[in-house]
């Protein structure tokens, strides 16, 4: 056996093994304690799961690229929450009056495009001023929040588009516009970051930052490009769920960030940069929605599940050290 | 007296720079309201930001020992929820004890993974704020707790109570503030959580056990945070599970605007409590002169990044980061 495989493999692994683990446990404990007449493994329900681990999906596919790069982003639920606020806004301005149900094209593209806007703000300060993502990001974390509120107060802004409405409760082939939504998101991003110069890139930049400098790799258009791509994807992520739901508080998408991160740690990606697979956070943000599933249908409090997630990321990121320990050492052998 | 050059300059406002910052702030907003300066509004002001200030002198030190603390919101709402429902069951004088220790066993918890398994902090701190809540939920049943009798009970003193004509809160502040200054500035075991923040290479050669000093860094934390606790509780004699929900945050802008560096190794109690009234006084200034409270979270997010990229760039003497 090459040295290093069987932790390389364990890891790649581990997060489906997990999900498989989750699957079995809630189906035998189901059996017994489940209040519920349905079995846990239904179709439906099933289908029911990948549609709600969109909202949060859609944004870790952007966090993996930012955590890949060497960078974190706090202010996801901010800029999610902004981006409800322009798509619903937006419907009812009297200047697009005018344009019938051809409103939603261009509200979503407000909204998207606030979305881009400021991630590349965020980007562009990182950038430019060297200030720590992490920093410039929880203070744009707090300034996005207020300019929610500086919107349109404390009151929920409201607006039903039926049109919008069936496109977004609308099946094909069995699975919801949400979740079609996730999968070519994932797809999108699994491409850009396996088959693409950008990709290859932001690995090495994370990997090793002043090696990528030599490289002849310029790091700021890169990290703010990756930041656009997160603003990008918060925004879709509210567009999608905000077309169905119709209504938003201004307090929406608070501590998104910390379940998007939680998604992307549980798949594998390193806090420091440079490793990270996309296919992994797929299985993350599985991962987290099935326990939030499963423990609800076992009957346990609602209470657990914060409990439950909080310790299996510290047990994840204790056994993950355990991993590369033994396996350098067997890099040593 | 020769004519300060511009390194000299750069170095004292990157050293006091917030203070002098913080000067001109207030001397703007006295100039746009007269209210502002009066001195039942500072007391208020001092008052309503102990709880924040509190946790934020515990923070410091774990930031400065080069970790991150992103649990204390939640924990908050753990120690002032048990400390309400253990005041009924077994009386106040038994519960805070109860209350401070077991805050501070989690406290221990949490250092012990950061500390002597060398876990990533901010990870860590991040499972634990679920970790908590979902404890608190737990504990409390998902209801509100309350004190049975609001009027009766003296354990209202530390949140609402005065001594020597000054609040309880504000006294419970400034004497930890002392303490833990003191602490940190002039005796051995500050010096070792600067070392350990600034090079943790260095310091294991030197022989400090990097381990211990990051478990007592998250064990004054643990204490902090049930002081903030205290005076929440006895403040409102009744709770929600969320009343520290965000507060990790703020807590660590305030510590960051103070200008320790989230790479551990600089900052100080003093600045840290100067961080606190800034964003205690841009709060109540920005309401005195007519603003919607949420406008000072724009305000807020314009001050930390400008305060950090001023600090960073009079250190590396350029403005622009040269980042390609």
């Amino acid at each position: 056996m090459q040295p290093g495989t069987l932790s390389s493999f364990l890891k790649r692994g581990a997060i489906w093994a997990f999900i498989a683990a989750e699957l079995v446990f809630f189906t035998v404990a189901g059996e017994f304690l489940s209040v519920s007449e349905k079995t846990f493994m239904d179709i439906d329900n099933m289908l029911l799961l990948f549609k709600q681990s969109a909202p949060i999906g859609i944004i870790a596919m952007g966090m993996t690229i930012i955590m890949v790069n060497g960078n974190i982003d706090l202010s996801v639920g901010a800029i999610y929450a902004i981006s409800a606020i322009v798509l619903l806004d937006s419907l009812t301005w009297p200047v697009f009056a005018g344009l019938g149900d051809g409103v939603i094209p261009v509200a979503w593209g407000l909204a998207l495009l606030s979305g881009v806007a400021l991630g590349a703000l965020n980007g562009l300060i990182v950038w430019k001023t060297g200030v720590d993502a992490f920093i410039v990001t929880l203070g744009s974390m707090l300034g996005y929040r207020g300019l929610v509120f500086m919107y349109n107060g404390e009151q929920p802004t409201s607006h039903l588009n039926w049109t919008l409405v069936d496109f977004a409760e609308a099946q094909w082939l069995g699975l919801h516009t949400s979740t079609w939504f996730l999968l070519g998101v994932t797809a999108a991003i699994w491409f850009l970051m396996n088959r693409t110069v950008h990709g290859r890139n932001a690995y090495a930049i994370g990997n090793n930052r002043s090696a990528a400098v030599n490289a002849g790799i310029r790091v700021g258009p890169h990290m703010m490009i990756n930041f656009m791509i997160i603003g990008f994807l918060a925004a879709l992520s509210a567009v999608v769920f905000y077309s169905e739901s119709g209504s938003v508080n201004p307090n929406d998408g608070e501590l998104y960030e910390l379940w998007v991160i939680t998604a992307v740690v549980l798949g594998g990606t390193k806090l420091t940069g440079g490793a990270g697979s996309i296919v992994s956070t797929f299985g993350g943000v599985l991962a987290i929605q099935l326990l939030r599933k499963g423990l609800t249908h076992i009957g346990a409090d609602t209470e657990t599940v914060n409990l439950v997630i909080g310790l299996i990321l510290i047990a994840v990121l204790f056994l993950d050290r355990q991993l590369n320990v033994k396996g350098k050492e067997e890099l040593k052998v | 007296m020769t004519a300060p050059t511009k390194e000299q300059v750069g170095g004292f406002l990157a050293r006091q720079g917030i203070i002098v910052a913080f000067v001109l702030f207030m001397i703007g907003f006295s100039m746009a309201n007269a209210r502002f300066i009066d001195p039942d509004n500072i007391m208020g002001v001092i008052r309503s930001s102990a709880i924040l200030g509190v946790m934020a002198l515990g923070v410091t030190f774990v930031v400065i020992s080069g970790n991150l603390d992103l649990s204390v919101g939640s924990m908050m709402s753990f120690s002032t929820i048990v400390v309400l429902d253990l005041h009924d069951k077994i009386g106040p004088t038994l519960a805070i004890p109860a209350m401070f220790a077991l805050t501070l066993g989690l406290g221990a918890f949490i250092g012990f993974l950061v500390g002597y398994l060398k876990l990533n902090s901010l990870i860590v701190t991040l499972g634990m704020l679920s970790a908590i809540h979902g404890l608190t939920l737990t504990w409390s049943g998902g209801k509100n707790m309350d004190i049975a009798d609001k009027e009766g009970t003296w354990f209202k003193v530390f949140g609402q109570g005065d001594a020597l004509g000054i609040p309880v809160p504000i006294l419970l502040f400034v004497l930890l503030a002392a303490l833990l200054g003191i602490a940190l500035a002039k005796t051995p075991f500050g010096r070792k959580v600067y070392a350990v923040g600034g090079n943790a290479t260095a310091a294991t050669f030197s022989g400090i056990r990097r381990a211990r000093v990051v478990f007592i860094c998250y064990l004054i934390s643990a204490f902090c945070v049930a002081t903030a606790g205290l005076i929440q509780a006895s403040r409102s004699l009744g709770s929600q599970n969320t009343v520290g929900q965000g507060l990790e945050l703020e807590v660590l802008a305030a510590v960051i605007l103070g200008g320790a560096s989230l790479l551990g190794g600089s900052g100080t109690i003093f600045k840290t409590v100067i961080g606190v009234l800034i964003l205690g006084f841009i709060q109540n200034g920005l309401l005195l002169v007519g603003l919607q409270f949420y406008v000072q979270f724009v305000v807020t997010w314009v001050i930390i990044i400008l305060a950090v990229w001023l600090d960073i760039a009079a250190k590396r003497g350029k403005l622009w980061s040269p980042i390609a």
